[in-house]
């Protein structure tokens, strides 16, 4: 009998859950229990980094000191003429009387755990509704588009990542500005970009870049390099492949952005409601995996 | 049921969930057993009077939390193995260690297809048998685990 009440109950928190964000107060209040646990299994692998970075023999260090000021040298000159080419961009654009490109806050969030569940590509991040992050917060490394908050409790949150089998990013193509939709394909290495025609200009190699379309990813930053693409003229569409640039699987730093839009706002903590059905929802607009 | 009972099952679970979430390498976690699911399971042998439904209900809704899943799904799947657990619990308390491990691999076996089949409605259903590995490893670690179980329970009289 208690039984029955139960399944009843759960299907009818699965219900909720699935299709409104109404529950975010009460799994924030579970994992507030969950987060030690989480803190606890994560000291062996903590341990283990701080032994290798001790151990690091003294050349070993100069060498990777030496290599730091150089590349530090080299972007310092890139940065110079980055500076020149903003104001100058900027410039055009107050000319052409189009709107500035918006500034972002960013900030270095600390993964604390990882493989959730195998078949879903998910981390936790050490910041919550302490630092303000909120559902839909786009997260970057170094080399690119790593996903995007999808859970945020009192102080850890739940991003997804890019190659998450449910989530699909809106980008362009760098050389030429095709727009297409990039969909996780749970393999952390491969993305797939469906409903490509199969004339479609792009090659191997190309580099994908948020498109900014949908509101949720600011425009510009890379995301994947096209690794292969098999056309089939009985196919009406192009099977295309991508790697992401962000290593996915290697950090343990992620860095997360505010858009300028979102810093103006008086109330952080609100939820935001995506600009239209944007592309960028974690439910793929692509019709062969929508359910 | 005195406290340190309750602490000590408490416990049981904890620990159960961190082996839940605790980082493997690729390999290693795609073998990763249910521990909450057996920790469980002996409970609902061991003390039947006491662990229930509403205990694996409670217990599945943080690994949920915990997992970053479906709210709901694990609860749903923990609560019914708990409801079978106890209906067969003076079957499976007799059995010779190899047949435990049978009737471990087909109430974890049973918790997978619920989530399988809560993943498959949100369209989330994976690809690959893996997903399966879990129930096969929860079944060839029992009898290890039964004896764990027991030792701890024995050491700390929890009745």
């Amino acid at each position: 009998m208690r039984l029955v009440v139960l399944v009843i109950l759960s299907i009818t928190l699965m219900t909720i859950d699935h299709r409104s964000q109404q529950l975010q107060p009460v799994r924030a209040a579970i994992s507030l229990f969950v987060l030690p646990v989480q803190h606890l299994v994560n000291i062996p692998v903590n341990a283990g980094y701080w032994v290798g970075e001790s151990l690091q023999s003294r050349s070993q260090l100069e060498d990777e000191n030496g290599q730091l000021k150089m590349q530090n040298t080299l972007l310092k000159t890139q940065l110079q003429k980055l500076n020149s080419i903003e104001a100058e961009n900027q410039r055009l654009r107050e000319l052409l009387h189009s709107s500035k490109r918006v500034g972002e806050k960013i900030q270095i969030g600390e993964v604390i755990a990882v493989d959730l569940d195998p078949f879903s590509r998910q981390l936790v991040i050490n910041k919550g509704l302490d630092f303000n992050v909120y559902e839909g917060q786009p997260i970057l490394d170094a080399d690119g588009v790593m996903g995007q908050i999808v859970h945020v409790a009192a102080l850890n949150s739940i991003a997804m990542l890019i190659t998450d089998p449910n989530h699909a990013i809106p980008v362009q193509v760098n050389r030429n500005g095709v727009r297409a939709i990039a969909v996780g394909t749970g393999n952390q290495q491969q993305l797939d970009l469906p409903n490509m025609p199969n004339n479609t200009d792009i090659q191997v190699g190309d580099l994908l870049i948020t498109s900014g379309l949908g509101g949720r990813f600011p425009p510009g930053y890379p995301v994947a390099r096209i690794t292969r693409i098999d056309t089939d003229p009985a196919q009406p569409y192009a099977q295309i492949t991508a790697e992401p640039t962000a290593k996915l699987d290697r950090n343990r730093e992620v860095l997360m952005v505010w858009p300028e839009s979102r810093l103006n706002k008086p109330d952080l903590s609100e939820p935001v409601e995506p600009a239209g059905e944007g592309a960028a929802t974690p439910t793929p607009p692509a019709p062969e995996t929508t359910p | 049921m005195r406290t340190s009972s309750v602490v000590v099952i408490l416990l049981t679970f904890v620990a159960a969930l961190a082996i839940a979430i605790v980082p493997l390498p690729d390999w290693a976690a795609k073998l990763r057993p249910e521990a909450v699911t057996m920790v469980l399971i002996y409970w609902c042998l061991a003390l039947p009077e006491r662990i229930g439904v509403g205990f694996g209900w409670l217990a599945g809704l943080v690994v949920d939390v915990a997992k970053g899943a479906l709210l709901g799904q694990y609860a749903l799947a923990l609560a019914t193995v708990a409801w079978l657990g106890l209906k067969l619990h003076q079957r499976i308390r007799v059995f010779p260690p190899w047949q435990q491990a049978l009737s471990v691999l087909i109430l974890v076996g049973l918790s997978q297809i619920i989530i399988l089949w809560v993943k498959g409605i949100i369209g989330q259903s994976p690809q690959s048998w893996t997903y399966w590995l879990p129930t096969l490893s929860s079944a060839l670690l029992w009898p290890w685990f039964f004896q764990l179980m027991r030792g701890v329970r024995y050491f700390y009289k929890v009745n």
